[in-house]
């Protein structure tokens, strides 16, 4: 018998076969079909956006961690991830040059200046975005004009939001989208607007085919059908979504909106989904997820209907993300066995 | 008792691991013979180590004390096979290192010692004369964990024992030895329990087996039927058969943080321990043998076997047709908490449930060198103890020995799922090992410091007042 090569290890000695890899490859597997659907409504313009993006991406991991002295890791298909989501949180009509230095300021700054994978404390893509945000708004607010819409999205109600859109452009873009999506804050906007127009009509585009929105945005329902894909896969937890998307709701009804047409319409699900479910920028335990959600649902709700920004979401969940350390600290599982009473009868 | 109420908690967390059980499931318990030499070492059991009672070229017989303590927490050892004792000398150990064992030459005759007999009807028997009869035949907890049971079965007066729990979990991977006993010998582990019960004065009793062995289950409801013990059935689930996690979910107690069992009123014995205590009562046999499951893909033949203690690793597998090709790695017990070897050439003990071959294959994964943690949460969500597994091993890594205290690093039951759950496969639950040894030691320090420090004080006052 060959004794001398067998291998000394603790236990366990057998392991769960997920890794790293596998976990990213299922995110960027659900994101899937919702990215490929974009690329069809959008055309080459949100194609360049993509790969701008997650070139963008990729540079910053490689260029650091070379710079670090530190092994690459680009195998793990994280930044291949943070590209693909920041991608898909920009609209369709970016130059291409402001997309790749987003993904190049999300994996550098969002991400390796922490200490790389696991470390960061704010969303990588949301920093990449919100670098990208505040360095070029004009670039973001005319990205969204005027998308190549295709056959299903033409109907009565397309044709009202783009022409809303495409007037809203001009002036004060970022205002319009907020009226625009906004439909009963009821004031006539820059180009008129018209008035009491009924949010249910919105649904089925929003689910469908949305032209308006970022790149990601381009269906509700498919980015649902994502979401339950990495929960059945238990890639994602299912506390941190439904919170989120709750909460909205919930304060949305109460201040006397109509709460699908606000979960539908913008960033809110794909955030809920796929940004605010990131597993280093939030919390660890399951009743800190609970906490953590619904106080993305408050932050969200409150730059909604509050503030002069149309980007609730994204800066929801960037405050949010400062907050998880805090919530990790103080909201623990429920530990085994604390129990008071017992425990002073085994100490006396 | 009144200890239930307000307690009735959900215990989440563990994992899923492949059972890997059909291996040896359906293979019946064949008993082999001893070999030419027994190796049978003076630790077999958590407490004192034994002291050799016999010495170079003494006779000995099935059943003869070889080595015993005077300690509380012990049980002695005893002969596996009659013959002669060649050598009493440090051997390798399969808990690891070297420790003191007897080498007995098998005379291949198994003459029983004539001091065993068959002890009076245990119904007879007073709790106190069952535990020293219990203590006598050198029985200690069969699971792996080899505490000694009439330690077990002696609680003080102030924690009154209502309920007896039979662990027939066998939640570990690969494991079928309690599950052979319960199909097998169903009569005789419910005797054993029964006599556990009296030893203890507890009316209740529960038999637990994990719904992933349904004709375990129907055996020993058949077999129960009008004894008042009952049968619970519990999910498939790893680390189900923990002490603490099977006291949770069957009755809804919690073991206080540093307490046992009996804190709440349980006592939970192996099927393994039952079974080998109504053999000393109807047979008068001590604990000299048991069931090992010896399995694994390089196994030619994977069986549950009736071992003669002191057994080496390599007669066993040899029993069952030896390897296909060179194992990787072999392990005593399951894959999740049993201890990888170096060598076969370690014998059974009595904490041996399992011989584990892997093929390199199986056995290969890579650890990260510097904990990695993506903050999954996984293993937060596994952890049947509500701790957080990463902060323990990023915290026993960093050596941040006060931070460990406040996350009641103690509290750890080692079970491993959040290791086996890790997608980085950071190896937290050997940080955490570490880490609590560590803090044990550097107690102990602390207090060894303290008292020196006060016999200081006080030989310096006493000089002073003489002065």
């Amino acid at each position: 018998m060959d004794e001398g090569k067998l291998i000394i290890s603790t236990s366990p000695h057998v392991r769960d076969p997920i890794n790293t890899r596998r976990i990213m490859c299922h995110v960027i597997a659900a994101l899937a079909p919702v990215t490929v659907y974009a690329l069809v409504i959008h055309g080459l313009s949100a194609l360049w956006v993509l790969l701008a993006s997650i070139a963008g991406a990729m540079l910053g991991d490689f260029s650091m961690q070379k710079g670090r002295r530190l092994p690459v890791t680009l195998d793990d298909c994280s930044a291949l991830l943070t590209g693909l989501l920041l991608a898909l949180t920009m609209p369709p009509k970016l130059p291409w040059w402001v997309a790749g230095v987003a993904g190049l300021a999300a994996t550098v700054l969002g991400k390796q200046m922490f200490g790389g994978l696991g470390h960061n404390i704010f969303n990588p893509a949301l920093v990449g975005r919100a670098v990208a945000f505040v360095s070029w708004p004009g670039y973001f607010a005319a990205g969204y004009a005027k998308s190549a819409a295709i056959g299903i999205a033409n109907t009565a109600a397309h044709k009202t939001i783009q022409a809303a859109v495409d007037v809203a452009s001009g002036a004060s873009p970022l205002a319009a989208m907020k009226i625009v999506y906004d439909p009963s804050t009821s004031p006539i906007g820059p180009g008129g607007v018209p008035r009491g127009i009924v949010a249910s009509t919105y649904y089925k585009p929003l689910l469908l085919a949305n032209p308006w929105g970022c790149i990601g945005e381009v269906s509700a329902l498919l980015l649902i059908l994502g979401g339950i894909y990495l929960v059945a896969t238990r890639v994602i937890g299912w506390r941190i979504t439904v919170f989120y998307v709750g909460t909205v709701a919930a304060l949305t009804a109460i201040t006397g909106r109509d709460p699908l047409f606000y979960i539908l319409a913008g960033g809110l699900l794909i955030g809920a989904v796929f940004m605010a479910t990131d597993y280093t920028t939030s919390p660890l335990a399951r009743r800190g997820k609970i906490v953590y959600g619904i106080g993305l649902g408050v932050v969200t709700w409150l730059l909604r209907f509050w503030s002069n920004n149309p980007e609730g979401v994204m800066f929801a969940i960037l405050f949010m993300n400062a907050l998880v350390p805090l919530i990790d600290r103080y909201i623990m599982p429920r530990r085994y066995g604390r129990v008071k009473e017992a425990e002073e009868a085994v100490r006396t | 008792m009144g200890r239930t109420s307000g307690l009735l908690y959900r215990i989440r967390g563990g994992v899923h691991p492949p059972s890997s059980k059909d291996l040896t499931a359906e293979k019946q318990i064949r008993r082999i013979e001893a070999p030419a030499t027994v190796t049978i070492p003076m630790r077999q059991h958590i407490g004192a180590p034994c002291t050799p009672r016999v010495k170079k070229g003494d006779e000995v017989l099935v059943g003869t004390v070889i080595g015993d303590s005077e300690a509380f927490v012990s049980a002695p050892i005893h002969s596996s096979v009659s013959g002669k004792v060649v050598q009493v000398a440090p051997q390798p150990h399969p808990a690891g290192g070297e420790v003191l064992a007897a080498i007995i030459e098998n005379d291949g005759e198994y003459r029983r010692d004539p001091s065993l007999a068959p002890p009076s009807p245990w119904e007879d028997m007073q709790p106190e004369e069952i535990r020293k009869e219990v203590r006598s035949a050198g029985m200690v907890g069969l699971g792996g964990a080899a505490f000694p049971t009439h330690v077990k079965l002696s609680p003080p007066r102030e924690y009154p024992i209502d309920t007896v729990i039979l662990n027939g979990a066998e939640c570990e991977p690969f494991l079928t030895s309690d599950y052979r006993l319960l199909l097998e010998e169903p009569d005789a582990v419910l005797e054993g329990m029964r006599i556990i019960m009296r030893a203890v004065g507890a009316r209740r009793g529960i038999v637990a087996v994990e719904d992933n062995k349904p004709k375990a289950i129907k055996a020993m409801e058949t077999c129960v039927r009008g004894s008042g013990i009952e049968v619970a059935s519990l999910r498939t689930r790893y680390p189900q058969g923990a002490e603490k996690v099977l006291i949770a979910n069957l009755l809804h107690r919690e073991v206080p943080s540093g307490g046992l069992p009996m804190h709440v009123g349980v006592v939970v014995n192996n099927v393994g321990t039952a079974y080998a205590i109504a053999r000393r009562f109807s047979e008068g046999m001590p604990l000299v043998e048991r069931v090992v499951t010896v399995t694994g893909s390089v196994v030619r033949e994977p069986s549950n076997l009736m071992v003669p203690l002191g057994t080496g690793f390599s007669h066993a597998v040899e029993a069952c047709g030896g390897f296909t090709e060179p194992p990787a790695k072999v392990i005593m017990g399951g894959p999740m908490m049993g201890l990888a070897q170096y060598t076969l050439e370690v014998p059974v003990v009595k904490g041996t449930s399992g011989i584990l071959a892997l093929s390199w294959k199986e056995a290969r994964y890579s650890e990260p060198a510097e904990p990695v943690c993506i903050r999954c949460g996984r293993c937060v969500d596994v952890c049947p103890m509500g701790l957080i597994p990463t902060y323990l091993g990023t915290y026993a890594h960093n050596e941040k020995w006060d931070l460990l205290q406040r996350l009641h690093i103690e509290d750890c039951i080692e079970c491993g799922c959040c290791t086996y759950t890790c997608p980085t496969k950071n190896p937290l639950v050997q940080l955490i090992k570490t880490g609590k040894a560590e803090l044990a030691r550097r107690r102990q320090h602390a207090e060894r410091r303290e008292s020196e420090n006060r016999a200081a004080a006080e030989k310096s006052e006493g000089a002073g007042k003489d002065g």
